[in-house]
């Protein structure tokens, strides 16, 4: 019997590890051709992909002298859900945990942000941190501490009976949020949330540009940062961890897999991204009440990603800030069919066709495209790859 | 195989007992495999070849019994723990990450020789880029063996059910075991894959000296490959031998073909088929 690959020696070492190291070389003539394997492992493995995500970036950076504050003001608050369903994307889309505790990740941020920059000398606790990174990220990880807490109960429980038990945080955590009244300011109270300042500028101030396009440009910066690190996150051994973890846990196991540990580890990172996508999330209000980390939000959340694309980062963002524009769109809509009213007395108006909408979102698109805006955008892309020959 | 004889075991299989229930599946099985040799397990349905691989790779805890590989013991340690020690896989049902592509159910191989954390990950500069790189470097080199070239970014559902089995060879392969187990490694395959097949297996313990133990009910590729054979039938052993010893067993015979035709199927001197072994 023959062989095709009598060279081989004993074990596989890697031969073309030289391949590796060298630096990737461009062939005339031949854009597409990959030479290394840092090429074909990059960021963005093709040009095209880089010149579209920084068209794409220049293009949102540039936004704020063209909109309306109104807009800028939901655009940015579309960028700080993002960086939420970013964090449920990952142990939900990528380590397939379904979690419906979510909002109670969100709320933990948003009340420890506030408490970690509250006035020391106000009427709610409050330690002073001005400095945002400090009282961002303090938020993200004590939520990511939450987050660690609950993890073991995924050990335990899978698909629905880990979604109701996580339902359960949600209620408990609404149960201590309405009671904490010294950090959270009580029920129907709230109480003032954490201020972004950049040095000694207070970016809810109007000064050479408007609050709204402060907190845009902020909250773009922070989303791409977080968006990023995601995105290498499930690039790398973990993220085809928490798939295997996903797909098919004893095969995973028998690979070497600790189930246990990539658990905890999707449960950390992703009530991290939500403990900072809760810190944030008020700015521009400015206020926020304890009600509001409820399970319509959790619900808000599993929609972002069911209508974005369940296992993709671009997809949480586009599902994200498609929820963040709904009420817009709705309030868009008796300017083309006039018989949608925007007056809550008649009927249809818009804020039952902003709910309809809404529902009718989330069932389309687990009927008629399950990979979502996500899948869409990837139609797209391929059409025009293979264009003229579209089949 | 005098060689083979003399050697020390690198694992040793010693009187396990699994029952679920009322069901013994495996039921005082013994036996040991020496470095270098490709041992098979043969039975009909339902005779406990793949509780065997279960309580081999950690996911049966037998209720009796040693298994020591490099004169480690096994039972108790869960799954993670033994493929670490260097036990390696297939599924007799293709347990493929179906929505990753073939390169990424190889670097799932690799997991354990990966060492970098989860902070390295976020940064991927440093550590992550580097062990990557290097770990993908060996990874092609296995697509190169098992000659995937073509499918490498392709989810592997997406795949003919044959180039599967082989991603899933390719994938316990890339794990770099001391031992391989391979439960029905040609079920279901056309007799070109077959042979690929078989050829892939030949390459594997002559070329990469990766002893194996393969579970299979082709018999013909069974009597080709093995060193030597173990027959169980309900769980319990009922010979081991060379492939001649085997085919020449009454009690083989008997167990294959039913008590009925025992003294018959013995005085003809059949050649244990694929129909016979059902
Ligand atoms: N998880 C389980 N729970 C209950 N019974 C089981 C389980 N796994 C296996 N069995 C039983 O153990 C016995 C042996 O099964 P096993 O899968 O090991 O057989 P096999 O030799 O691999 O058969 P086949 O050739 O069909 O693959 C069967 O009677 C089976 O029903
Ligand atoms: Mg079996």
């Amino acid at each position: 019997m023959t062989t095709p690959t009598d060279e081989k020696t004993t074990s596989f070492s890697g031969h073309q590890l030289e391949e590796t190291t060298r630096r990737p070389r461009r062939i005339w003539g031949r854009p597409g051709l990959v030479t290394a394997y840092a090429q074909d492992m990059a960021f963005f493995d093709t040009r095209a992909k880089l010149v579209a995500v920084c068209a794409l970036v220049a293009i949102a950076a540039l936004m704020p002298l063209q909109l309306e504050d109104d807009i800028l003001k939901l655009l940015a608050t579309g960028f700080v859900l993002a960086i939420g369903a970013i964090g449920l994307n990952l142990v939900t889309g990528y380590a397939g945990q379904v979690s419906l505790g979510h909002a109670f990740f969100v709320g933990v941020g948003a009340v420890t942000a506030a408490v970690l920059n509250g006035d020391p000398d106000g009427r709610r606790l409050g330690y002073g941190i001005t400095f945002l990174p400090a009282w961002m990220l303090g938020a993200g990880l004590v939520a990511a501490v939450c987050g660690a807490i609950v993890a073991p109960l995924a050990t335990r429980l899978r698909g629905l009976y880990l979604a109701i038990v996580t339902l359960g945080l949600v209620f408990i955590g609404q149960y201590i949020f309405a009671e904490w009244r010294e950090g959270t300011g009580g029920r129907g109270v709230g109480r003032d949330a954490a201020v972004p300042t950049l040095g000694d500028v207070d970016l809810t101030v109007n000064g050479a540009y408007t609050e709204e396009q402060k907190l845009y440009w902020l909250m773009l910066v922070i989303l791409v940062i977080f968006a990023v690190l995601a995105r290498n996150l499930v690039r790398s051994k973990v993220g085809r961890a928490f798939a295997a973890v996903r797909d098919r846990d004893i095969a995973a196991g028998v690979m070497g897999v600790q189930l246990g540990r990539y658990k905890l580890l999707a449960f950390t990172i992703s009530s991290f991204y939500a403990g900072v996508c809760g810190s944030l999330l008020y700015a521009a209000d400015g206020h926020f009440s304890p009600d509001e980390f409820n399970l319509g939000m959790s619900v808000l959340f599993i929609a972002m990603i069911l209508i974005g694309g369940a296992g993709t980062i671009s997809g949480s963002i586009m599902g994200a800030m498609l929820l963040a524009l709904l009420p817009r769109i709705a309030s868009e809509l008796p300017g083309f069919f006039p018989f949608i009213s925007d007056r809550s007395t008649e009927h249809p108006n818009i804020f039952e066709v902003e709910t309809a909408l809404y529902g009718v979102l989330i069932i389309a698109f687990l009927l008629f495209e399950p990979r979502g805006l996500y899948g869409i955008w990837h139609r797209i892309r391929t059409y025009w790859k293979s264009f003229p020959f579209s089949y | 195989m005098t060689d083979i004889d003399t050697a020390e075991p690198l694992l040793v299989f010693d009187d396990v007992n699994l029952s679920f229930g009322s069901v013994k599946a495996v039921n005082g099985v013994s036996f040991a495999v020496q470095p270098k040799e490709l041992f098979a397990i043969i039975g009909p349905n339902g005779a406990g070849k793949t509780s065997v691989f279960n309580v081999l790779s950690g996911v049966y805890r037998p209720q009796r019994g040693s298994v020591t590989l490099d004169g480690r013991q096994l039972v108790g340690m869960r799954p993670p723990k033994i493929a670490k020690l260097g036990m390696a896989r297939t599924f007799q049902n293709i347990e493929l990450f179906s929505n990753l592509t073939v390169l990424d159910n190889l670097m799932l191989g690799r997991h354990q020789h990966i060492s970098y954390g989860a902070l390295a990950a976020f940064a991927w500069v440093g550590p992550a880029r580097r062990q990557e790189h290097r770990h993908r470097a060996v990874v092609e080199d296995i697509v190169d063996f098992l000659q995937l070239e073509q499918w490498r970014k392709m989810p592997v559902g997406l795949l003919p059910y044959g180039v599967q089995k082989r991603v899933e060879l390719g994938r316990a392969l890339a794990m770099e075991p001391k031992l391989l187990l391979l439960d029905e490694p040609v079920a279901g395959m056309n007799l070109e894959e077959t042979e690929d097949m078989a050829r892939f297996i030949l390459d594997i313990r002559d070329e990469l000296h990766i002893p194996m133990i393969m579970v299979e009910h082709d018999m013909g590729l069974v009597m080709d490959l093995a060193d030597r054979i173990l027959v169980v039938d309900f769980g319990t052993p009922i010979a081991t031998g060379t492939p001649q010893e085997i085919q020449s067993n009454p009690d083989v015979i008997r167990a294959y073909l039913g008590g009925d035709h025992q003294t018959e199927a013995a005085t003809d001197g059949p050649a244990l088929t694929k129909e016979a072994a059902g």
